[in-house]
């Protein structure tokens, strides 16, 4: 079976980062430093500092409009997309600064893939959804991309429902198994880092628990940071958790540590329903 | 047994406003298809009798009492695939720009403004500028040229619109799941956003069409000709419309009277161009919605 790192060596994937082979991944996979956010004249994301390790699950938790989200976005630059917007601090991701002048910003959203609240599947088949990020990436070896979907929809615990039906729109698959079909397009282009904005928020129970087996998965190849409003969700699937309140990082921490014994009143009367 | 709850008065009159409402609104909406059908069955009824095979393969005879309307039927194609040709890359790309790259700038807003505006500035004031600028101007003299140019301009605010309109339609969602995959800005509008507009851009191109080939106005100063028998071979040459041999048998013809069969016949033909456009707009939409999502 190949494995994500041969995989890496097999494609034409330049760093987006700089210099392909530079990177030193024995140092943090994301670390930002005294960020600050603006939406307009909206001061949206307040001084935070933030680091995580590589293969670590991290929680992004808080009460709607805490910035969480629009945090979430500045990792793979989505943000840019909005008129107005202004970020100043930095955002490093394996070391390099995401938002230097010389980043191209599709070749850093092929590294930090994301998943988004409601399963945005194109509207193409399920095969061609998967082939997509690979395909506008320049790979045109059919082979490598039948290869790349197949084993893409396999880790995303996809592959029993479709296997049979690869050529049929994807539109004709479930909201639980397009969120997983879009998790094996981020998968496909083989990103260091998943972004997932509320992965689950639009699913049934069920679907949910896979959502949350999956993250269990891919967190032996991927660095995940997930958004959620479900604490249960937080406790069960991360390993670190942080804690957001009105633009600012509150608590970040262990995930037990904050959800048994939190050092701040905020994060308790979060944690335990008091508000938000 | 009795209600549990007594109808009060309020409740009554509350329930015959609703009743009167909703009957007004259902005879408005009826009487707008009854219209319709009476204005088709009229033209149907007079101009049926004068359809045959000759009227749609033959020119005009006898001052145009006589004959058919084959050059006229050739003219309004050629005008209708001229003025597409010139108004859907101009209209489409304008369209993407206005929509993808330039939604709240200030030109996009001015761009808009100004296309709203051109839509509603009447077909006679297309044709008096389309005289001016393609006739004398450019001097392509009364030609399939001139006329399509004009035609073109007139019928761009609506590619423009309805580009913009299908475009706006379209998920951000798409757009940012494409984007996250390190598609470009371009990538992500040629594979992801388009195809999926394309049934609703095709539907308002073909409607487009439609609105081409029944315009009298802006054809008149620039490239109808009141009676040319013969086919055209340039696109320098002047052309036959149907929309104005209508209107010329009707009001100018040499025997107005004896020409009436003709211009119901000519009605009818031009009514049935634009109703199969339309049709052909629905099924190809239709068509393009289902591959859209399979491919």
């Amino acid at each position: 079976m190949m494995t994500i790192e041969n995989i890496k060596t097999n494609t034409n994937f330049s760093s987006p980062l700089g210099v392909r082979g530079s990177l030193d991944v024995k140092g943090l996979t994301i670390d930002a430093k005294n960020v600050d956010f603006y939406y307009s004249e909206f001061h949206a994301l307040k001084n935070i500092n933030f680091e995580v390790n590589k293969n670590e699950v991290v929680a992004l938790i808080g009460p709607s409009g805490c910035g969480k989200s629009t945090f979430l976005r500045l990792m793979n630059r989505m943000n840019d997309l909005i008129p107005g917007t202004r970020m100043t601090g930095s955002m490093l991701i394996e070391g390099q600064d995401i938002y230097a002048p010389n980043v191209h910003v599709d070749e850093l959203r092929k590294e930090v893939g994301m998943v988004f609240q409601k399963p945005n599947p194109f509207p193409k088949s399920i095969f061609e959804n998967v082939a997509y990020g690979l395909r506008v990436n320049g790979i045109k070896d059919k082979t490598f991309i039948e290869e790349r979907v197949i084993e893409s929809i396999k880790s995303a615990a996809l592959w029993d429902e479709v296997k049979d039906k690869l050529n049929k729109s994807a539109f004709a698959l479930s909201g639980g198994q397009q969120q997983r079909l879009c998790i094996a397009r981020a998968l496909a282009i083989s990103p260091k880092v998943v972004l997932m904005d509320e992965p689950a928020s639009a699913l049934d129970p069920i679907s949910t628990a896979k959502i949350e087996d999956l993250i269990h998965e891919l967190k032996k190849d991927y660095t995940i940071i997930i958004v959620t409003h479900n604490m249960q969700q937080a406790s069960r699937v991360s390993d670190k958790t942080a804690y957001f309140y009105l633009g600012e990082l509150i608590e970040y921490d262990q995930t037990i540590k904050i959800f048994t014994n939190p050092e701040k009143l905020s994060t308790q009367n979060y944690i335990t329903g008091r508000f938000g | 047994m009795t209600p549990v709850i007594q109808a009060k008065n309020t409740d009554r009159k509350k329930r015959n406003s609703q009743a009167i409402a909703f009957t007004i609104f259902k005879l408005m909406s009826y009487s707008v298809v009854a219209i319709l059908f009476i204005i088709l069955g009229f033209i149907v009824i007079r101009g049926i009798g004068v359809i045959s095979w000759d009227f749609l393969t033959k020119a005009p005879e006898e001052g145009m009492t006589k004959g058919g309307i084959f050059p006229a039927i050739v003219g309004t194609l050629c005008l209708v695939a001229g003025s597409s040709i010139f108004s859907f890359p101009i209209g489409i790309m304008s369209g993407i720009y206005m929509n993808e790259y330039a939604t709240e700038s200030k030109v996009a807003t001015f761009i808009r403004i100004m296309t709203n505006n051109l839509s509603g500035v009447p077909s006679v004031v297309f044709g008096l500028f389309g005289m001016a600028l393609f006739v004398n101007t450019m001097k392509f003299g009364d030609s399939i040229l001139a006329g399509s140019l004009t035609l073109g301009l007139l019928s761009l605010p609506l590619v423009i619109r309805t580009t913009e309109e299908s475009l706006k339609a379209i998920d951000k969602s798409y757009r940012e799941g494409s984007l996250a995959l390190g598609a470009t800005k371009l990538q992500t509008i040629q594979k992801v956003v388009l195809p999926m507009a394309f049934p609703n851009i095709i539907t308002g191109l073909i409607l487009s069409i439609g609105r081409v080939s029944g315009e009298t106005a802006p054809i008149l100063f620039t490239v109808a000709a009141y009676f040319l028998p013969k086919l055209p071979t340039s696109i320098f040459n002047q052309v036959m419309a149907l929309p104005y041999h209508l209107y010329v048998i009707s009001t100018s013809g040499t025997d107005i009277e004896a020409s009436r069969g003709i211009a119901y016949g000519t009605a009818l033909v031009l009514i049935v161009i634009v109703l199969l456009v339309n049709l052909l707009a629905n099924g190809l939409r239709n068509y393009f919605s289902k591959k859209v999502k399979t491919n």
